[in-house]
């Protein structure tokens, strides 16, 4: 039952987002360059990543809200690092935010494992205490003046063509990475052991529990995952921009929440999907894309992101309200 | 029911107490400055309006919901209530009332698809919150609308018998909501509804009605803090306050509210917005960065609900 939903979810987003891009042709041709696409999938891949990580946590009926200082702290100190000493390994400089974010995560699984408070409370103060500490510590400087290779590297393409002006484009390794880590995703909740059990913990976490499973792995799994996934696309973040501010990140919660939430996912957990959160991000960008080619003034933004959020919350509801009248009647 | 209320007194014996060693740690390292005259009105002058917002997020929460719109609703109740005064010189009252309108109209809307349709709380004003701050822009055009008349600004720097105007509203603001929570039938259905919506139904009672009044509610107290905010700062944005947000749930949490809903009384929140003022105004006395107290705010919550998990014990 819940696959079919989730399913008709996605069925649905995909024919929305196809109406829309249309729409957004027709308004404006060059909604439909390859060159426009291919920016859109690029500025978005830090939501997109760190929206993958929000998914299994909501899945697992968890939620955390404090990625964004976990994603922050963990670039902060990397481009310390690598702008003091140097560092000319891109490869080294990927490897230094990963067990930050890991650690981060493993902070937030145990204290929501140990004091049995909702999620929500115990990311909220990590994310007070993580970005607190790191403003006091930093004093809120920025970072800029990469290692060349570090800025070679957010050029880098998988695939390059050149348009008309005779500039070249193409789809950008991160957003590459996004994808990957989707399929990755998808696969590990799919077909692992440890994808499975989070769905039943989400689904129903007392009949997981007597079932005999080992609830703080499933919790340690899945905020280590998001901490992971903020570590990785802090990284992404750094290199997108080329600097590092700390507070570039913080305050954007609840945008990654909407994606995630647009895309299938519920905040009851046991529903979601990979590919879904991907729909709902692009929906979100193409949404707002449109609006920038349209010129329409940047205020109506939230106005309109804000109406659609609230209509994908009502029919969704509408829609498990006559699910739930149906099986009633049965 | 007994075991819960033990475990809350506990708590809030536990908050007092920290209050307490804060107030003479603080004291102390800023030489009695904080509990000079001069400061004890400053904090009189800013707690309120963290305070009133909390009271905003109190209800909702009460009933195991959440509210993310109320500092949007605050802004926009007082952008409408400034291009009232600017624009359409409007008197004040009047403008405070089509502030407080316009807050409710929006309260409307959300109480009712949460209340009848059942969209998740947290859902339905996390959009509200992005739909509603875009309304406050629209308005705005991302200005801030400044210059209020005099009998306006009274109500945030004014003073009542020595006592600073917004911590008069905000007194009031508790013990209405006080009365309402603690002696009258609605408030009994909002802590049955939180504790166990399944049962109170049963019993009778209309779900959807309390839902709807407890998000009206809270739009109400948002709009309220929305005009004495603009009033204190004698200006009025889109975006003020936002940081606001995520506090109230922390202070209500602090406070003892159970943010799976049933538990929390309103003398707990306000120690605990306190707390988090004090702390706030020690730090800045004695000159540290304001990004130790957020962090230390995080702490504190952490180190209450420890405490509480180690005397609590066995429970859950």
């Amino acid at each position: 039952m819940l696959g079919r939903v989730a399913r008709s979810t996605e069925v649905y987003l995909v024919g929305v987002l196809l109406v829309l891009s249309v729409v957004l042709f027709l308004l404006n041709p060059k909604f439909a360059t390859l060159e426009n696409i291919f920016d859109v999938l690029r500025n978005n891949s830090f939501l997109g990543i760190v929206a993958l990580g929000e998914l299994v946590v909501l899945i697992s009926g968890g939620i955390d809200v404090s990625f964004t200082a976990i994603a922050t702290v963990a670039q902060y100190v990397m481009g310390v690092l690598i702008t003091r000493y140097a560092v000319e390994s891109v490869f080294l400089a990927f490897l230094i935010p990963i067990p930050i974010g890991i650690a981060l995560g493993a902070f937030n699984a145990f204290l929501v494992n140990r004091t049995r408070v909702h999620p929500v409370i115990i990311t909220i103060s990590n994310l007070n205490v993580f970005y607190g500490l790191l403003m006091v510590i930093s004093k809120g400087k920025w970072i800029y003046g990469f290692p060349a290779p570090f800025r070679d590297f957010a050029r880098l393409k998988v695939l390059t063509l050149v348009s008309e002006k005779g500039v070249d484009y193409g789809l950008s390794i991160f957003t590459v990475v996004w994808f990957l880590i989707a399929v990755v995703t998808w696969l590990i909740l799919q077909y692992l052991p440890i994808g499975r059990k989070v769905y039943a913990l989400g689904g129903n976490s007392e009949a997981a529990r007597r079932a005999g499973f080992d609830i703080f792995r499933i919790q340690l799994f899945v905020y280590c995952y998001i901490g992971f996934l903020s570590g990785l696309a802090g990284f992404v973040h750094a290199e997108l921009n080329q600097m590092i501010q700390p507070n570039a990140i913080v305050g954007r919660e609840l945008d990654v929440l909407a994606a995630a939430i647009l895309g299938g996912a519920s905040v009851f957990g046991g529903a979601g999907s990979p590919l879904g959160v991907v729909l709902g991000v692009l929906f979100i960008a193409f949404v707002k894309n449109g609006l920038i080619l349209m010129k329409a003034s940047a205020y109506w933004h939230q106005v309109i992101m804000g109406f659609i959020i609230v209509l994908a919350a009502t029919l969704s509801a509408y829609q498990q309200n006559l699910e739930r009248k149906r099986r009633k009647g049965v | 029911m007994k075991r819960p209320r033990g475990r809350r007194e506990t708590q809030s014996l536990v908050l007092a107490a920290v209050v307490v060693f804060l107030l003479v740690l603080l004291g102390v390292l800023t030489r009695g400055r904080l509990l000079a005259p001069d400061s004890l009105q400053s904090i009189a002058f800013q707690l309120p309006l963290l305070g009133i917002l909390t009271l905003a997020q109190m209800t909702p929460m009460l009933t195991g919901g959440i509210d993310l719109s109320i500092i949007a609703t605050a802004n926009l109740c007082g952008v409408v209530a400034a291009i009232a005064m600017t624009r359409g010189n409007v008197p004040p009252l009047g403008a405070m009332v089509f502030g407080l309108a316009m807050a409710l109209s929006f309260g409307v809307f959300k109480g009712l698809l949460i209340a009848w349709v059942s969209v998740p709380a947290i859902i339905a004003t996390l959009g509200f919150m992005i739909f509603i701050r875009g309304v406050s822009l629209v308005l705005t055009k991302g200005y801030v609308i400044a210059g209020f008349p005099g009998s306006f600004l009274f109500l945030g720097n004014g003073t009542l018998f020595g006592i600073p105007m917004p911590f008069v509203v905000f007194f009031l603001c508790a013990v209405f909501l006080f009365v309402l929570l603690a002696r009258t039938r609605f408030g009994t259905y909002v802590y049955l509804l939180g504790s166990n919506p399944v049962a109170t139904l049963f019993a009778g009672v209309n779900n959807g009605l309390v839902l709807f009044v407890t998000y009206l509610l809270s739009s109400f107290l948002a709009g309220v803090a929305g005009l004495v905010m603009i009033a204190r700062f004698n200006a009025a944005q889109a975006d003020y306050g936002e940081y606001y947000l995520l506090l109230t749930v922390l202070a209500c949490v602090l406070g003892g509210v159970d943010p799976a809903g049933g538990f929390g009384r309103i003398p707990g929140v306000v120690v605990s917005v306190a707390v988090l003022q004090v702390v706030a105004t020690g730090f800045n006395l004695l000159g540290l960065s304001s990004h130790l107290a957020s962090a230390l705010w995080g702490l504190i919550l952490l180190g209450v609900i420890a405490i509480n998990r180690m005397i609590g014990g066995v429970e859950t």
